[in-house]
């Protein structure tokens, strides 16, 4: 396949980017999106130029740290797959594809391609855990959980944290993030006793991070990679306002 | 070197009962006198700095990635074992231990292996208060599937992304001790070099991957929690990141490296489906509870549609091999008798490196539904990579590197040949000898974390020669400036090759030479073009760009150069070790049947080698693995 790369550029945060093009000869069907940009990355090291920054690891599909906006789709046109999992076949042959960051306030960018996604981990400091000290676990069977209850825990806790619903978003919220990690919590009866502070502080430290607010445009949950559901941000918006008025009341 | 393993005295069984009584204690209100540093936020790093932190010790802790939650323990899939019994089908420690010892055909340490037995049911315990959503029944109590080298359902699973859930698990406790201040997080850094005095580990050096700083940090203890090194054959089923530099650089300032040639090669794979490709993508060994692993009986049938070649033109070779454990025999016997069937002609697909994976039993059996509810997630991901749908023509799989049981010696405290320095999860050597059960990584890993280190770190941190020192110390200064003049070094020579064709090439000599089969003259070849190879790295290396900035291109050379000498020394313990056993198969040690022959006369111990300086041979020492409690014998699946 013969390609036309149009890649966003930026030295650093606080120089200015801009978009390069990019010639791109003999690239397989087989290989997938970062491999075709290790490919790039190579010619571009040949002829004496810097490769092109981007972020990859597991390369699989679920570290979530690979974050590219393809053609205008976090992760690209494909549904529920990561850049890391899109294959080239997916494209045409002398096909032009523009590709930059995830782009949002909360995320500043790093270099190129990559941003800083470190407000994700301050909103699960402020509550996306359950308390429990090391060695102190009553038995693993000790409460039976329905199963359809811990099912529906897990599809919240399938979320990578790449940060795709927010790039997505147009106000930029991270709703759909916060309300999976929170509900994959509240869902569970290991998670009752901190639920309403865990509601009420991930919701908080998710606005000082700097997200835009949900309006329910729904672009998130189409551009998630593991099909995080709308259903979420409902629970989170219920559990939310129980939490307010339980603190109002009382 | 001394190699005095710490194991303590007395039943196996009461051993760290016994030990956990008898190691010093560290008084509350003295416990936040002490800094310790973790390198790694995986399984073992982040529950390890959880867990400290939670005790009240002050920890920093490091890691590559922009996220601890990013760790490549995140891609575990299938499970993580544990002696529960909740099948009420005969389980019990004794016989997790068994199988463990036995899966790592007896290469292994007696009293640590039954240390992890018996404290896996509580990391189940404590997995399931965190909130992890382990798959359940209907009635609402935890379910387990079986895995490969095991007949009794152990292995707990949260769909095909058990180590994600885990990792979570631990990292929202990590969040939990970052929020309340007892842990600080450094993302983004890697660990270049260790710095000790008086013979004791007291920092480590990093460099900010974005900034280029290169830094120097001191602490009571440092912990090494830094994974394996997968990646020296290339491709792997490891993250792109993996690297071996902590525990090398290690190595090079006094700790041994303890059987470095038990690599895994896990069996279900992906097939490589072009020199495009930058990592392989491992899909659950708990397909094979379900699928049947086959080639066509005859090599002339090898290019037709699967589903056109006939039943009884098909070769089942591991229900016809090994009748008892069948599509379920371990990693390292599936491996090899996939490679046997493709050596003869018989593999399918691209290369003919592959074989069948089929579920058209299963799912004649159970439906397709069942199947999509098992497995959906994999046979997704097998649709994505190849663009074939699995449950209509059966998947193409091929072993790949996976998993490296060798890692820094430790004595049964944890602690490396560098006092104050300790090594937990894969990054040690500790617990599956010269092969690894499925679901037991995860296990090791929270194991270490959770419920060894914070034991075992007290009793250290409360005897002679513990105390941190300060950063600005001449020891620290010798090792910092080292460690910046090896940076500058990368970047300056302006060669004409990149450092990912360097690794490429070290990748394909280590398959080559090191992979599923070894013999004396391959391995004397691969030292020899290793040499060759490093020679030809620092002549010609091309790294673009400056190290004051993120720079991808130099984090590879620093790697790949450490990945070059650690792949000699593979090699060479490869090469000393004179018989078959586990994951290590010599092709001059096999039975009539080509079944692995172990030598437990002249190799029943760990292989620990010294480091002696730049060019110079390194020394092979030994720790003699003494069995009390299980009787050697001829690891058998049939």
């Amino acid at each position: 396949m013969k390609l036309t790369l149009k890649i966003w550029r930026q030295a650093g945060p606080e120089k200015s980017g801009s978009f390069e093009t990019h010639e791109l000869d003999g690239v397989s069907e087989d290989s997938s999106f970062l491999e075709m940009l290790d490919q790039l990355n190579e010619q571009l090291l040949a002829d004496g130029k810097e490769p092109i920054a981007f972020d990859h690891d597991c390369r699989e599909g679920i570290c979530g740290t690979c974050s590219l906006t393809i053609n205008g789709h976090p992760h690209g046109p494909e549904n529920s797959t990561t850049s890391c999992q899109l294959h080239m076949r997916k494209f045409k042959d002398g096909e032009t594809l523009t590709i930059e960051p995830f782009r949002a306030r909360a995320f500043p960018l790093v270099r190129d391609l990559v941003v800083d996604r470190s407000a994700f981990d301050r909103i699960t400091q402020a509550g996306g855990y359950i308390t429990v000290r090391t060695g102190s676990a009553p038995d693993g069977n000790a409460i039976p959980i329905p199963k359809p209850d811990s099912d529906s825990a897990m599809d919240a806790a399938a979320c990578i944290g790449c940060g795709a619903c927010v790039a997505s978003c147009k106000n930029a919220s991270a709703m759909l993030f916060t309300a999976a990690k929170a509900g994959h919590l509240n869902m569970l009866p290991q998670g009752q006793a901190e639920k309403d502070k865990r509601t009420l502080d991930m919701v908080s430290a998710m606005d000082d991070a700097g997200f835009g607010n949900c309006r329910n445009y729904g672009e998130c949950s189409a551009a998630c990679p593991k099909d995080i559901s709308l259903d979420f941000i409902a629970k989170l918006n219920r559990d939310h306002a129980k939490a307010n008025l339980k603190k109002l009341l009382s | 070197m001394n190699l005095d393993s710490k194991t303590p005295d007395g039943p196996l069984a009461e051993k760290w009962d016994n030990h956990r009584f008898s190691s010093k204690l560290v008084n509350p209100a003295n416990k936040r006198k002490y800094r310790i540093i973790v390198v790694g936020s995986g399984l073992a790093g982040g529950a390890a700095a959880a867990t400290l932190g939670e005790l009240g010790y002050n920890v920093d802790c490091f890691c590559y990635q922009d996220s601890p939650r990013r760790a490549h323990s995140i891609a575990a899939q299938g499970g993580i074992n544990a002696a529960k019994n909740y099948q009420n089908d005969g389980d019990s420690i004794h016989r997790l231990f068994y199988d463990t010892i036995k899966g790592g055909d007896f290469r292994s340490r007696e009293a640590n292996v039954h240390r992890l037995a018996q404290v896996s049911a509580n990391i189940i315990d404590q997995c399931v208060a965190q909130g992890v959503p382990f798959a359940r029944e209907y009635g609402g109590l935890l379910a387990n599937r079986s895995f490969g080298g095991a007949q009794v359902s152990r292995t707990f699973y949260a769909r095909g992304q058990t180590g994600q859930q885990l990792l979570l698990g631990a990292y929202s406790a990590l969040s939990r001790q970052i929020a309340a201040g007892q842990v600080t997080m450094h993302t983004r850094h890697e660990m270049l070099d260790i710095v000790s005095v008086d013979g004791h580990a007291k920092g480590i050096i990093t460099r900010n991957l974005v900034t280029g700083e290169v830094d120097p940090w001191t602490a009571d203890a440092v912990l090494l929690c830094t994974g394996g090194y997968g990646n020296a054959y290339y491709l792997s089923t490891n993250a792109t990141g993996c690297n071996v530099t902590a525990t090398y650089r290690a190595y090079m300032r006094g700790a041994g490296f303890a059987n470095p040639c038990y690599t895994q090669i896990h069996p279900t794979c992906i097939p490589v489906s072009g020199d495009h490709q930058s990592k392989l993508t491992l899909m659950s060994e708990s397909l094979r509870n379900d699928g049947r692993v086959w080639v066509p009986k005859d090599a002339a049938d090898c290019s037709k549609y699967p589903t056109d070649i006939p039943e009884g033109e098909r070769d089942y070779y591991l229900e016809r091999k090994y009748p008892s454990f069948g599509n379920l025999a371990p990693r390292d016997i599936s491996s090899r008798s996939a490679k046997e069937a493709c050596d003869e002609g018989r593999g399918v697909g691209p290369g003919g490196r592959g074989v069948y994976l089929d579920f058209s039993d299963a799912i004649s059996r159970l439906g397709e539904s069942a199947i999509r509810e098992r497995y959906g997630n994999l046979f997704q991901m097998y649709e994505r990579i190849t663009g074939e749908n699995g449950y209509k023509r059966p998947m193409r799989i091929y072993p790949a590197i996976h998993y490296t049981m060798g890692g820094l010696w430790v004595d049964y405290n944890l602690m490396s040949t560098i006092p104050g320095c300790f090594v937990l999860g894969e990054a040690n050597f500790s617990d599956h000898g010269a092969n690894r059960l499925g679901a037991s990584a995860l296990m090791q890993g929270l194991s270490d974390g959770y419920f060894v280190i914070p034991y075992t770190i007290g009793n250290y941190l409360a005897s002679a020669g513990a105390g941190a020192i300060s950063p600005d110390g001449p020891e620290v200064k010798e090792v910092l400036d080292s460690v910046k003049q090896r940076v500058d070094q990368l970047v300056s020579p302006k060669g004409k090759r990149s450092s990912r064709s360097y690794h490429k090439e070290l990748g394909q000599i280590m398959w080559e030479y090191a992979g599923m089969a070894r013999n004396e003259s391959g391995l004397k070849k691969a030292i020899g073009e290793i040499q060759e190879l490093r020679d030809d790295f620092s002549k010609n290396l091309l790294v673009s760009g400056s190290g004051k900035t993120l720079n991808a291109e130099l984090e590879r050379a620093g790697r790949t150069r450490d990945f070059i000498d650690f792949g000699e020394l593979l090699c060479r313990d490869a090469l000393e070790r004179n018989e078959s056993c586990g994951g290590h198969f010599r092709e001059e040690h096999q039975t009539e049947d080509g079944e692995a022959m172990r030598d437990d006369e002249n190799f029943a111990h760990a292989a620990v080698w010294e480091y002696k300086g730049e060019g110079k041979t390194p020394d092979r020492h030994t720790e003699d693995l003494s069995f009390e409690n299980v009787e050697l014998a001829v690891r058998s699946y049939k």
